[in-house]
């Protein structure tokens, strides 16, 4: 049962840091209607920024407040710069154009940080687990995961539901044409979103660096398994997202945690060892296929929100 | 834009003449003259990149087929390498060697994982059926990682070669260059056979106007179901030829960033002409080559350059040589 609980929380910590990376998807999406496979490369860079910045500064939260500005900064001035012009073309040019970014920062961080991997170290006070429950001890440092990112989403959820850009994305959303004839400055909205979902990619890859080890490549398959929140929640959709990053993160950990032991009650050790293995890493693609044969266009689909 | 099949038509018979048939001579000459050149100045490195350029070119030309033309754009066409490998290095390490078994199932194993994949994603359109082809992909790529006994993250070595007793023996890297060589210019042929079929109108048409198809009669689900199954079995074709090239399957043939190469190669190439495919793979490999020999980050130049083919080459190579235009 204790182990089923911290299972459940690793799965919903999982859920938190695809939430980041999908809010920022989904928003690129819906909104610019751009298939961007350059997302996971910002995920890199605020990974590898998070960790330089921190060893500069000697602080962790320095390190990841600096890192996520320069992240924000990267995004728009990718924006400005190869992006722009892609908007309006057909889904294959974007695919072979942010391909093409993709390539190019994996070069770039391998030019600048070199080949081999780096290390953020988290301050002391968070390298320790504390009893949640009477004989349940959990990471720190996976608590304020939690708890950042869900105080994220919230501030997310105000921007785009209580603020005046929050109305403008939301308007970008559903009818382009008309907010750019209504007199808003369009190419700077875009800028101010492509800035903003690279920031929480960048966000959600210094959360993760201190977990993992910051590499070359580390975006590209997590930036898959953003894709497929995005495709189950129903593409331009936040809240979609939202539901099915906890949703994917869940099936996900809990697959990987519970699908070997259930396995083993009918095969052997070795065999539900490995086909346990393959099986979760497959669950949450199998939802997502189920999820679109029942539903072509996901769970939120935007037309409807 | 003209009419589609007018278009593809004029593609490959209107231009004997001009820039782009000469390239197409050009590069198919140098293609068969590969090995000559490999054995006057006793570089193998050529035989080796050229093969992959060959058998590459056979996969792009497959996902072509389905995304060019049918407009179903596939990001996990890579499974199908994958599979037709896997059946090879599978059947090979089952003591199964015979080339006439393992290559029949390499093709069989593969359309049937198209069967099965199509008529799931064909429901869907737009990204969501790029999102799901990429699902399925993963999928299969997992599943070739959870294969302890065939070597599961690490891969597969095969040591022999598909035999095909008293035919061909594919050890000599000569014959088994100009098989290759062979077996594109035949698949070549065969899609053009496609287009220009009445099945190949109606796919077209279900390209350019899906519901006006379906009000005149046609069950179009049908006939690109059937087209996406063709697909899938000459890539894995494509597949059991590079399980025969480098001696070794892994998951890895199968990570969606090889999708994306495949993607790459069909569109820098040019995705409305008959060589596109092979122009592409044949361009992307070389550079690739290239720029790795001239400087430790290739990445560097290639990433922007296939940003630039995205942005400022409608219609590929192809289009530069001014053939069809992207519409």
């Amino acid at each position: 049962m204790l182990y089923l609980i911290e299972q459940l929380l690793n799965g919903i910590q999982l859920g938190m840091l695809l939430f980041l990376l999908a809010a920022g998807l989904t928003l690129i999406f819906g909104i610019m209607d751009l298939v961007n496979l350059a997302h996971g490369s910002l995920y890199m860079i605020g990974a590898y920024f998070a960790a330089t910045f921190a060893e500069w500064t000697g602080s962790f939260v320095l390190g990841a407040i600096f890192a996520l500005v320069a992240t924000l900064v990267v995004g728009m001035v990718l924006e400005v710069v190869a992006i722009r012009p892609l908007y309006g073309r057909t889904h294959l040019d974007h695919v072979l154009g942010t391909f093409g970014l993709l390539l190019f920062f994996n070069e770039l961080v391998r030019l600048i940080w070199g080949p081999a991997g780096m290390t953020l170290s988290l301050p002391s006070q968070m390298l320790n687990a504390v009893q949640i429950l009477p004989g349940l001890y959990y990471p720190v440092y996976r608590l304020v995961i939690i708890a950042v990112t869900l105080a994220v989403a919230l501030l997310l959820y105000l921007l785009v539901m209580r603020t005046r850009l929050g109305m403008l994305i939301r308007a970008g959303a559903s009818n382009r044409e008309m907010v750019g004839a209504l007199g808003v400055n369009i190419k700077l909205l875009y800028t101010l979103v492509f800035g903003l979902g690279a920031a929480l990619a960048g966000f959600a890859g210094l959360m993760q660096a201190p977990i993992l080890t910051v590499q070359i490549g580390m975006g590209e398959n997590i930036l898959i398994v953003a894709f497929v929140v995005v495709t189950i929640g129903g593409i331009g959709s936040i809240r979609g997202a939202f539901v099915a990053a906890v949703l994917v993160g869940l099936v996900d950990t809990v697959g990987r945690a519970f699908l070997p032991d259930l396995l083993h009650a009918y095969l052997s050790e070795s065999a539900s060892a490995s086909l346990g293995r393959s099986l979760s890493s497959m669950m949450i693609y199998l939802v997502m296929a189920l999820v679109l044969i029942v539903r072509p266009e996901g769970l939120f689909p935007a037309a409807s929100k | 834009m003209n009419s589609p099949v007018e278009s593809w038509r004029r593609s490959w018979l209107g231009s004997w003449f001009g820039p782009r048939a000469a390239i197409n001579a050009v590069v198919l000459v140098i293609l068969a003259l590969v090995p000559v050149y490999a054995k006057l100045t006793g570089d193998p490195f050529a035989m080796t990149l050229f093969t992959r350029v060959v058998i590459l070119a056979m996969a792009a030309l497959s996902l072509n087929l389905i995304m060019g033309f049918g407009g179903m754009v596939s990001f996990g066409h890579a499974a199908y390498l994958g599979i037709g490998g896997y059946a090879v290095g599978i059947l090979a390490k089952e003591g199964l060697g015979s080339g006439f078994v393992q290559w029949p199932v390499a093709v069989a194993a593969s359309a049937l994982y198209a069967l099965v994949v199509g008529a799931l994603s064909l429901r869907t359109r737009g990204v969501y059926f790029i999102m799901i082809t990429l699902a399925f992909a993963q999928m299969i790529y997992y599943v070739a990682i959870g294969l302890d006994r065939y070597g599961g993250d690490d891969g597969l070595t095969i040591y022999r070669s598909s035999q095909f007793d008293g035919l061909i023996d594919l050890s000599n890297r000569t014959s088994f260059y100009y098989l290759c060589f062979a077996l594109l210019l035949a698949s070549i042929y065969l899609v053009w056979r496609i287009v220009n079929s009445r099945f190949g109108l109606v796919i077209q048409g279900a390209r350019s106007n899906e519901r006006r198809m379906l009000a005149i009669g046609f069950p179009t689900f049908r006939y690109k179901l059937a087209c996406f199954v063709i697909a899938g079995a000459l890539c894995g074709l494509a597949g059991a030829l590079l399980a025969n090239h480098t001696n070794f399957i892994s998951p890895a043939m199968m990570h969606w960033t090889r999708s994306g190469d495949l993607i790459v190669m069909a569109v820098l190439g040019g995705m409305h002409a008959m060589f596109g495919p092979l122009i592409g793979a044949l361009t992307f490999l070389l550079l690739e080559e290239g720029l790795s020999r001239v400087t430790d980050y290739p990445n560097l130049i290639l990433g922007p350059l296939l940003l630039m083919v995205a942005l400022y080459a409608h219609g590929g190579i192809d289009g530069l040589l001014g053939g069809a235009r992207r519409g």
